[in-house]
């Protein structure tokens, strides 16, 4: 965990002040909305269907136990005892009344929570791997360059009004699971001839102009990485589009100006400041290593006796298969809690479970939750021998279902059920497939599935990046939902296919069972996947059998 | 190029006029006082453009208690405004999902 040092404190107390005194403001009539539209932004509140929404940062997805009983609080105090976990390892509260915003806000700076930089066209905050500090696989953790990106951005006078918002993402590890190559800026560490820099990706993004990242630099030292992050956000914020929000995105800029050309202007205006003084230090990475406290592992052995004797029973060794994975040290392991129990909204958790969520990681976890782009939630550190009883603890929370990465662990956009935005709904056909796929064995054998929903063009979803992905469209005051096939977020990042015409909202569920029959039918054993299925045969032998009934 | 105040408002049908409260969100519709209310029963119903043009601009000024004023396409039942389309159906009734569903 990183820990605040007293600037943050102040910074945060200084913020929740400014923001009490524009919602008096705004309540008076003395702003207008105009004027107030801005600044409710930066803090992270918006305006959906129903009520206000605040959005909470959770820099890189981690959270203390502490940090996790605050947005319990506020779920309970200030909302309706929920709240919503998003794809950029976010949370937020749907129902938060204007006037009580202050207190809320107040109550989460005192745990070191804000809504800063989860809205607006500024830098958001910096996502990575869920398993950062914890697996094998990473060669360093991530976090400390994304806290490092944290404390050069959020402040930036320079890059307060960006044409669009600016998404940046890093792994360490050579499974992406932070989605890299979908977002402006993909950061991931590597090594080259015992150095450890960084491959520099940018213009990828989904919404309604999908693009799959370029790489722009194969090899940035660390020392370059701010230095390489500013030239880069001063060529979009100079030249990226301002007439037209739908072409705003770096992605755009990319695209119209080519991956060379784009590449040739950063590193002309890199070349004017890389030894200026953005550049890092070792002191540098040292001061902020120092603020990360990392649990003392006790050295313990692989596979003690209370894990393999719970192994015995059928329902823990299955979970454990599904949600347990592998740790960098001995006899530890990282633990996914779904957060997508059958028929519930995918990523939500009450206030109660995350109460129960923050004890448990006190107890088991070093105090320690993260949040992963997927919706659902981490123990990245628990002691291999607490496992059966942890287990025990979260199937009676209902965050043991074990579907972790299988057809029902659904990421879906909370949709027009409380998005402004959304044309269609997404959770109650999110429900509606995790009830159809509820059985542990069939969907075990079933294997690796991402089902993505959005339920709009903005793709907060993922829908593109689905192994099916799934769009809302509205025809004529009905719901109507586009599939694709074959996208995927990770390391091998690409788009979805179109399979064919829209299907009724009654329909979705059947043709989705359709294509799951087929890929049953068509893949060469159990070890072929769904998504290496469909690489191989493509959309044509789905698309036949999935409209064949209809 | 014409102001967006000058601009023509078209409808095709009932329309009333909706927009959120200021202090907690909550989605209210413009009345036949020029007031707010939390039923859509409540609604003033416009059924020309000019009609609806006015209303909008009531609503677009009293920004003290409603933000985001639109005009919402409504069906009349014994004469009382009703939603009619999705949108405007979960707006009134909430969210499609029961909150039950989450204990």
């Amino acid at each position: 965990m990183y820990v605040h040092d007293e600037f943050d404190r102040a910074f945060l107390a200084d913020r929740v002040a400014d923001f009490r005194d524009q919602v008096a403001r705004r309540l008076s009539g003395a702003l207008t909305e105009e004027e107030f539209k801005p600044l409710r932004l930066m803090n992270g509140v918006y305006l959906q269907l129903h009520a206000y929404m605040l959005r909470i940062c959770i820099p890189y997805g981690t959270l203390s136990s502490d940090q996790m009983r605050a947005l319990g609080h506020v779920a309970r105090r200030y909302d309706r005892g929920y709240g919503h976990f998003t794809t950029r390892q976010n949370i937020q509260f749907n129902w938060i009344r204007l006037d009580e915003l202050p207190d809320a806000m107040a109550d989460l700076a005192a745990a070191g929570l804000h809504g800063i930089q989860t809205s607006g066209n500024c830098i958001r905050n910096t996502t990575t791997d869920q398993w950062a500090g914890a697996t094998p696989e990473e060669i360093e953790d991530p976090r400390l360059y994304a806290e490092i990106i944290r404390q050069w951005s959020t402040l930036h006078p320079e890059f307060t009004f960006l044409p669009r918002k600016f998404k940046i993402a890093i792994t360490a590890a050579k499974h992406d699971r932070a989605a890299i190559r979908v977002h402006d800026i993909g950061l991931r560490l590597h090594r080259r001839d015992g150095e450890t820099g960084f491959e520099v990706i940018v213009g990828g993004g989904l919404g309604r102009t999908p693009f799959i990242g370029k790489t722009i630099r194969d090899f940035l030292p660390k020392a370059d990485l701010l230095s390489y992050l500013e030239a880069i956000l001063r060529v979009y914020n100079s030249g990226g589009r301002r007439d037209n929000i739908y072409k705003a995105r770096i992605k755009i800029q990319v695209h119209e100006v080519g991956t060379e050309e784009f590449s040739r202007r950063v590193e002309a205006e890199w070349a004017e400041i890389r030894d200026g003084a953005l550049r890092l230090d070792d002191a540098a990475f040292a001061a902020i290593a120092d603020r990360f406290q990392t649990p003392d592992f006790a050295p313990l052995a692989d596979r003690p006796a209370d894990l393999t004797d719970a192994l015995a029973d059928p329902a823990f060794a299955r979970w454990h298969a599904n949600a347990v994975a592998v740790h960098k040290a001995p006899g530890h392991a990282i633990v996914t809690l779904s957060l997508k129990p059958v028929g519930k909204p995918p990523g939500d958790a009450t206030a109660d479970q995350m109460d129960a969520i923050a004890d448990l990681a006190d107890r088991f976890a070093y105090g320690e939750i993260r949040v992963a782009h997927e919706q659902n939630l981490t123990f990245p550190h628990v002691r291999q021998k607490d496992l059966p009883e942890l287990w025990r603890e979260l199937d009676a929370l209902g965050l043991a279902t074990p579907n972790v990465g299988l057809i029902s662990d659904i990421i879906a956009c909370p949709g027009l059920d409380y998005c402004a935005l959304a044309n269609t709904r997404s959770i109650p056909l999110a429900q509606r497939l995790s009830e159809r796929f509820a059985d542990p064995a069939r969907i075990a054998d079933i294997g690796r599935m991402h089902i993505n929903i959005s339920g709009c063009i903005n793709a907060c979803g993922h829908h593109h990046v689905g192994h099916i992905g799934i769009l809302g469209v509205e025809k004529k005051d009905q719901e109507f939902y586009q599939i694709t096939l074959g996208g995927k977020a990770n390391h091998k990042a690409r788009l979805g296919e179109l399979l064919g015409p829209a299907v009724g909202e009654d329909e979705v569920v059947e043709v989705v069972e359709r294509i799951v029959d087929t890929y049953l039918a068509l893949r060469a054993g159990p070890a072929e996947s769904f998504i290496a299925v469909v690489q191989r045969l493509g959309v044509e032998p789905f698309k036949e059998r999935a409209y064949a009934a209809g | 190029m014409t102001s967006p105040l000058q601009q023509k408002l078209k409808i095709t049908g009932p329309t009333a006029i909706t927009a959120n409260r200021l202090s907690d969100g909550v989605v209210v519709w413009l009345t036949p006082s020029h007031g707010w209310s939390t039923d859509i029963a409540d609604a003033a119903i416009a059924t020309t453009s000019d009609v609806a043009m006015t209303l909008l601009s009531v609503a677009n000024g009293d920004e003290i208690h409603a933000v985001g004023a639109y005009p919402a396409r409504v069906v009349v039942v014994n004469g009382r405004a009703a939603p009619v389309n999705l949108r405007e159906r979960i707006r009134v009734g909430g969210p499609t999902i029961a909150f039950e569903a989450r204990a």
